[in-house]
């Protein structure tokens, strides 16, 4: 096994992490004129203004202000709430199990949807479901995310009150009542997710299909169903990994969208609430656990990736 | 094939036969394309409501009357008007620049940047090479809308840091396509012959190896439009990017919610106005791909 890529591939997801904190950071660097008076509003008395600025170390050097910032991150203090003085970190470890969990019910209805209409319109090409799938490619790259949320909620929650039009239950406290409430963020960001996934895998499928080692099973008389499953899919998945670890990131930011649009209580939503608030320890706080837990993600992927196919090397 | 390929590689020679061949052929492919044509067409509509349209409108898109709320689509309002009594059709007219703007704004920001960043990466040394892809990295590990979100949160609201976020946003993208394209063609001989001839590199960068990129690059502009107009709309949507009374399509949307089960076309018309055009931008952008594509070259 080449542990060398393994590594490499670790330094490097470091180093993107290292990048990340620092562009977190610049967020609060960036705000033109002086970010206390910016949080606190254009009456603010001066008294106020300088005690934000200290409390919030703005007069130290941009250096030293980084590394205390960055030191306090890494111990997960992330500084506290400007609006209610409460602790950002606390917050921040209640939200990663939402997000978490409608990201990974996303893909696993993007993925369900994709799979098996990537895999057909590849087996069947210019066929009827061929067309209609990049039809449903097309349509779905192209639907604004927050709009499909918003027409979902009218017909299945106003017009057929079948769903919970937004909200969440742990699943903990009652799994029935979760599953009803993430059923149509989950299904909004996973159409998306699958309109895109099914382009690739019939991409991946099609070029395995007509790979000469699948007429040579063919040609040793191997039932269809045989050489599609055996041969054809288990080499296209190599493909599928990665493309599925370069959805992630896409896979987030569609999320992002719905969880504002479901009051989903996840990070998506609580870096937007923050943003409304001007509260920029919490939205630094949310961007940082999002971006650190797609790095991490899609180092996983990378490595998997790397499980299946030993003759991947770094370059 | 042959000709093709050396005439992409020799832009001196253009407007003498072979460079407008090529791009003579990838027109001819992308006519003969029927989903980028229809794309095209879609577009040639936005376009035309984007620059002429406040010729366009038949009402004032700001124009209040609050005796004809809500009122349905009929022949005096096509879309119906809204929760203040503005006409919808007017609104969207209007709407269309707003998403041309932001689009094309933030995308050239995109493309000059990240264009700029991905041929010096890519033709540099290593080590500029790798400060310069490892930054792209950083970029690309923020979810797209997160990022715009949070560089909005510290420029503030409004359409133009709109047009800066969704430009930084996908500043990765460009670098890396361009870098790609960068390493595929920099050890070729006429790069290392205009090397020879004493040529520097900045002089090498925009005369010999920019215009070998460029396919990909077009093909990537068309495809960013759409997901600027898509990032404009979810950011105008969540009240970050265009600011009332100016209509934009997202921000009719999001006007409009608190009244979309009594008056469902204020969520219908502005949506479909976004998808479409996002479709016309990938249509078109798809066929560009097919019709660039060296391998379908004849």
């Amino acid at each position: 096994m080449n542990y060398q890529y393994i590594v490499q591939r670790l330094l490097l997801a470091l180093v993107v992490v290292l990048g990340v904190t620092f562009v977190v950071f610049m967020i609060m660097q960036i705000v033109p004129g002086d970010p206390a008076r910016v949080v606190l509003g254009p009456y603010a008395n001066d008294e106020s203004v300088r005690g934000l600025r200290d409390r919030l170390g703005l007069d130290r050097p941009f250096l030293e202000q980084y590394v205390s910032w960055l030191g306090s991150a890494l111990q997960g203090d992330f500084g506290q709430s400007l609006l209610n003085g409460q602790e950002v970190a606390p917050q921040l470890w209640g939200r990663i199990g939402p997000s978490f969990e409608l990201a990974m019910v996303s893909l696993a209805i993007g993925l369900a949807i994709a799979f098996p209409i990537g895999i057909i319109s590849a087996l069947k090409p210019g066929s009827a479901i061929d067309i209609v799938a990049t039809m449903f490619s097309q349509i779905g790259v192209s639907v604004p995310t927050f709009w499909m949320g918003i027409l979902l909620v009218i017909i299945f929650s106003l017009n057929l009150n079948l769903l919970p039009p937004s909200g969440y239950t742990p699943i903990a406290e009652d799994p029935g009542d979760w599953l009803a409430h993430i059923i149509l963020p989950a299904f909004t960001a996973g159409f998306v997710s699958a309109s895109i996934q099914t382009r690739f895998i019939r991409s991946a499928m099609l070029d395995v299909l007509n790979a000469n080692y699948i007429q040579t099973a063919r040609a040793k008389g191997l039932a269809e169903r045989t050489v599609v499953v055996r041969h054809a899919l288990r080499n296209a998945l190599i493909n599928i990994v990665t493309i599925i670890g370069l959805q992630i990131t896409a896979l987030f930011s569609g999320i992002v969208i719905v969880e504002v649009v479901f009051s989903w209580p996840g990070l998506g939503r609580l870096a937007f609430n923050a943003v409304e608030e001007r509260d920029y320890p919490l939205l630094q706080g949310a961007v940082l656990v999002v971006a650190v837990m797609v790095t991490l993600v899609n180092l996983l992927v990378d490595l998997l990736y790397f499980l299946l196919d030993p003759r991947i090397e770094y370059v | 094939m042959h000709d093709s390929n050396y005439a992409a590689r020799s832009p001196e020679v253009e407007g003498m036969g072979p460079a407008n061949t090529l791009w003579r052929d990838a027109g001819r492919r992308l006519i003969r394309h029927r989903l980028s044509m229809f794309g095209a067409a879609i577009l040639l509509i936005v376009v035309v409501m984007g620059v002429f349209g406040p010729a366009l409108t038949p009402y004032d898109p700001n124009g209040m009357d609050f005796s004809d709320r809500f009122a349905n689509p009929s022949l005096d309002h096509w879309m119906g008007t809204d929760d203040f009594g503005r006409d919808i059709f007017s609104r969207i007219i209007i709407g269309a620049r707003v998403s041309l703007q932001v689009g094309f704004i933030a995308v050239s920001v995109a493309t000059i940047i990240g264009t700029g960043l991905g041929l010096i990466a890519g033709y540099s040394t290593r080590i500029t090479d790798e400060i310069i892809m490892r930054a792209m990295d950083v970029l690309y590990a923020f979810p797209a809308i997160l990022l715009a979100i949070a560089i909005m949160a510290a420029l503030g609201k409004g359409i133009g840091n709109a047009m800066i976020a969704i430009g930084i946003v996908y500043v990765p993208i460009f670098a890396r396509i361009a870098r790609a394209a960068v390493l595929g063609i920099r050890n070729e001989e006429f790069i290392l012959a205009a090397k020879a001839m004493g040529a520097g590199d900045i002089r090498i960068l925009a005369i010999h190896v920019l215009p070998n990129v460029l396919s990909p690059i077009i093909v990537e502009i068309t495809l960013s439009l759409a997901f600027a107009i898509l990032a404009e709309a979810a950011l105008s949507f969540f009240g970050l990017g265009t600011q009332p009374p100016d209509p934009s399509w997202g921000r009719m949307l999001s006007e409009g919610r608190d009244f979309f089960r009594q008056s469902g076309w204020m969520g219908v018309f502005p949506g479909l106005a976004i998808f479409f055009t996002v479709m016309g931008f990938n249509f078109l952008g798809d066929g560009l791909r097919d019709a660039l594509d060296p391998k379908l070259r004849r």
